[in-house]
């Protein structure tokens, strides 16, 4: 395979990743984070981190992601953010290559085998709440993917680095050092740095959840908690997934069953502290 | 002029499931999604027995269904049916 020199292959959850990289850089730092993960016996998908041209892996480096699944037109990426190219090579082949599982552009946490899942649009806030939720209690199972199996209805947890973007960063004061990636400035998401889950929830990765409660949080409101109709979520869910129509018939009765069972509420929040606030109360009022 | 005559799928191409008066359908030969409001299921249940024009399938559903084949009822039917035929459901003959 041209320009792979180095690489790594780890397990998440149910999928095996294996990700080749031109340069030492990105994959010592991905070595870093992800730490303790197991490797997989055969990967599921290959993540390539290739020289936008062949010599641009020494002049200007910069970086093409490349893998089974490419889009044609991704801008390259500098160097300098060779671990985010990762996170976002592993995101693009779980999106367009998954086929075991239905796919909920969702994040999730888990408390006492249940899990409560967290959609919505990107900057609405799911990823930092989720982290939070994950420093305060509950089991982080993903922060950007949860996996539905069709058959059962159980949510599997995809649990790789949080991505924290801008100023999320500054709400994990507490978070040991060393359970964070290198600080990434002016990449095209702005500020980012990795944050690795704890280590129970690395631990448990493999163990899915029944999911038990939906939440469309939304950040920069005046805190509000409303009920959202079956068939809203239902629209909402599809639009958010990138693989329900190539899994057909399964994913529109898995989807549909899951909108029958599971209560969702959207929650306008002015702040983070709120934010979890709010989310306990819902879960609590889901507990009742 | 003709009043059209639609057609359907028969009822083993879909897969319905309700969700608060709506009716979510998965049709099987495109693969598409569609949500649809009354009485645009029951309009497509009533395809069915046959190909039929919007007068026609009034006078099943009022077999079945509180409703009564005024003019009201046939412009509405007439308006689903154009909205059903506009997403691959129905066609005509």
């Amino acid at each position: 395979m041209a320009g792979v020199r180095h690489a790594l292959a780890l397990q998440v959850g149910p999928v095996g990743l294996r990700i080749g990289s031109a340069w030492k850089r990105p994959i010592d730092e991905l070595r870093a984070l992800y730490r303790g993960y197991p490797a997989p016996a055969i990967p599921d998908f290959t993540v390539r981190l290739e020289p936008a041209k062949p010599w641009r892996r020494f002049v200007k480096p910069s970086i093409f992601i490349g893998g089974d699944f490419i889009l044609p037109d991704a801008a390259p990426l500098a160097l300098a953010h060779g671990l985010l190219a990762a996170e976002m090579g592993m995101n693009l082949q779980m999106a367009l290559g998954q086929r075991r599982f239905l796919l909920l552009h969702a994040a999730a946490v888990e408390r006492e085998g249940r899990a409560l899942l967290m959609t919505g649009v990107s900057g609405a806030g799911k990823s930092t709440l989720a982290a939070l939720l994950g420093e305060r209690g509950w089991r982080l199972m993903g922060d950007e993917f949860a996996l539905l199996e069709m058959a059962t209805g159980l949510v599997h947890a995809f649990p790789r680095a949080v991505s924290l973007k801008n100023e999320a960063v500054g709400l994990f004061g507490d978070v040991a050092a060393d359970r964070f990636g290198p600080l990434m400035e002016d990449t095209p998401k702005g500020a980012i740095r990795h944050l690795r889950p704890r280590d129970d929830a690395i631990a448990r990765m493999t163990e899915p959840a029944r999911p038990a409660l939906l939440l469309f949080p939304r950040y920069g409101f005046e805190a509000e908690t409303r009920e959202i109709g079956q068939a809203e979520v239902f629209v909402r869910l599809t639009q958010a997934s990138t693989n329900y129509v190539a899994l057909g018939e399964a994913a529109f009765d898995a989807l549909t069953g899951f909108v029958r069972e599971i209560p969702a509420r959207a929650i306008d929040y002015p702040n983070t502290d709120t934010a979890v606030a709010m989310v306990e109360r819902a879960w609590a009022e889901w507990e009742r | 002029m003709t009043d059209p005559v639609y057609r359907a799928d028969p009822p083993t191409a879909r897969r319905a499931v309700e969700i608060e008066g709506l009716t979510l359908v998965y049709h099987r030969p495109s693969g598409l999604t569609h949500i649809l409001a009354p009485p645009a299921p029951e309009l497509l249940d009533a395809l069915g027995e046959g190909q039929a024009d919007a007068e026609a399938l009034l006078e099943r559903l009022a077999r079945n269904h509180d409703i009564e084949a005024d003019s009201d009822a046939r412009a509405e039917a007439e308006a689903r049916l154009a909205e059903l035929e506009a997403a691959g459901l129905v066609w005509r003959a």
